[in-house]
């Protein structure tokens, strides 16, 4: 699979279904592992690095695995595929900006990553549209176990599956959730909200994750407590009260802006409409917060005649690497913010 | 109600001993505690001031201690750990223990203990012997000198280390 294959699939995390999809866009499980015997990467030579990726990749595209996965070399990618492969949410930044050899297997569906020689030898992750984080633990448990089924993890009785990075030792385990709460942040409860979360030892990000700031409607909740907890009780946790309670908060907040402000709610979904629609030019931000107005209409019955697969699709096609490899080369920020007003009115149908 | 001491028949046992005799059998005592300190089975009282004044004329404060700590395998010193935030080998966590558990604890907590999924592999319980982490440095070292004779010999040995 190359890039292009991938940019000509959305991933099937970015489907409209899903369990509580009108709040929760997709669930997602991270574990971090290292193979034992060697160390940890800020300690490893060039030489051992090369030695890891080469001898984990062999391992990760043996055909005893299941979804199959294709393995692209980092190392060996241009900077603008670097750079798409982070904005589809399939490497991290650490790992692109990282030096040496180093990759990332992706499977078919792009729902089960493994990238290799990030922080740790191996990060796995599992991701699906809405809410569905029991069906990931028991798929990325079995990954885990095919995985180890050929690689001696690094594992310490007291300490579990040891981390690079001890805030992560124990399980390696990292549960996170993307919500769209535009309701909580119109109202302005969402400081509460993310006080609550913070309170009960859980991080907040942004869109990207790790090192991106909590700005727009979009926020990525996830754990932060790796040891001492049983991966099962902390994906319990996430299913039977983080999730449902702050799923009900933004219904809540949705229903009051609907029987008191609906007038003004509506002004500013139709407004974001407008825009879009007309818009001859337009940043990533401004289309980042128009688009989350829209979902809002559609979810509440007001915008009927966009589905919400365009809208997940114009999220991940209106960004800069994405403008600029269907263009086919680099563009300037003025070109970029054209070539997004013109996608964005052609896939809304009135170009 | 507590029984009362099996020496002075007066005050309540509440030292409670079981000595394991050397044919496996076990003998129980019930001691009050004045008893217990005459019988000299009760532990010393612990002499703080001693300790500190121990510690203080060894010269090194709890910090100086801690940042002389080197992992033997990969070399790391706990001061770059903390001015990086990243370990360099899986055997940081037995070198630094004293300084890093309470970190840990900070981080998850309190939590001091995995609890959850393990390998289902044993080999993995290896991981604290750093001798493939030991042996790899030595390699490069071997290949970096030019001594291809030793790096051979020591290749052979990760080999041999690595299959199961």
């Amino acid at each position: 699979m190359t890039i292009n294959q991938i940019m000509s699939k959305p991933g099937c995390w970015l489907g409209a279904g899903g369990p509580l999809s009108d709040i929760v866009i997709s669930s997602r499980i991270r574990l971090a592992r290292n193979v034992n015997g060697f160390p940890f990467l800020s300690r490893a030579t060039h030489t051992q690095r090369s030695e890891l990726a080469g001898f984990l990749k062999e391992r990760l595209e043996s055909s005893s695995f299941r979804p199959e996965f294709t393995y692209i070399d980092v190392d060996s990618l241009d900077e603008l595929g670097c750079q798409v492969l982070v904005e589809r949410h399939l490497v991290s930044r650490q790992l692109v900006e990282a030096k040496g050899a180093r990759g990332v297997s992706v499977s078919e569906n792009q729902n089960t990553v493994v990238m290799v020689n990030e922080e740790d030898h191996l990060r796995m992750h599992v991701v699906r549209a809405g809410m569905q984080l029991d069906e990931i633990w028991s798929a990325i448990d079995k990954l885990d176990d095919a995985i180890e089924s050929q690689v001696d993890y690094a594992f310490h009785p007291r300490y579990g599956y040891l981390t690079a990075c001890p805030t992560n030792v124990g399980t390696g385990i990292r549960v996170s959730v993307m919500l769209h709460l535009p309701a909580l942040k119109l109202t302005g409860e969402i400081e509460r909200v993310l006080r609550a979360a913070k309170d009960m030892n859980l991080a907040v990000r942004g869109l990207f994750g790790e090192g991106t700031e909590a700005t727009g409607d979009f926020f990525q909740v996830s754990n932060q407590v790796t040891l001492g907890r049983a991966e099962k009780e902390i994906v319990s946790e996430f299913r039977s009260t983080i999730v449902p309670r702050i799923v009900d908060y933004e219904r809540m907040a949705r229903q009051a802006l609907l029987d008191e402000k609906s007038r003004a709610l509506d002004d500013r979904i139709y407004r974001s409409y407008g825009t879009l629609r007309h818009a001859r030019t337009i940043s990533s931000e401004e289309t980042l917060l128009h688009l989350s107005h829209i979902r809002l209409g559609v979810h509440i019955g007001r915008i009927k005649d966009i589905p919400i697969e365009v809208l997940n699709e114009l999220f991940l096609e209106t960004q800069p690497a994405h403008l600029q490899n269907a263009h086919g080369g680099k563009l300037t920020g003025e070109q970029r913010s054209a070539a997004r007003a013109d996608l964005i009115r052609r896939k809304l149908g009135c170009a | 109600m507590h029984p009362s001491c099996q020496l002075c028949h007066e005050q309540p046992a509440t030292v409670h001993l079981t000595n394991i005799l050397d044919g496996g059998e076990k003998r129980e005592r019930h001691l009050c505690e004045a008893c217990a300190e005459k019988e000299g089975v009760l532990p010393k009282p612990v002499n703080v001031m001693a300790q500190l004044t121990a510690f203080v004329q060894s010269g090194k404060s709890p910090e100086q201690q801690v940042a002389g700590l080197t992992c033997p395998q990969c070399k790391l010193t706990f001061v770059e750990f903390r001015n990086k935030g990243v370990l360099g080998c899986p055997a940081d966590y037995d070198a630094f223990a004293k300084a890093l558990n309470p970190l840990i604890e900070r981080a998850h907590q309190g939590a001091s203990h995995h609890v959850g999924k393990t390998p289902r592999r044993h080999g993995a319980a290896r991981c604290t012997d750093g001798d493939l982490i030991r042996l790899r440095r030595e390699l490069t070292r071997a290949v970096d000198d030019e001594r291809f004779e030793d790096a051979a010999q020591i290749r052979d040995t990760i080999r041999s280390l690595e299959t199961p």
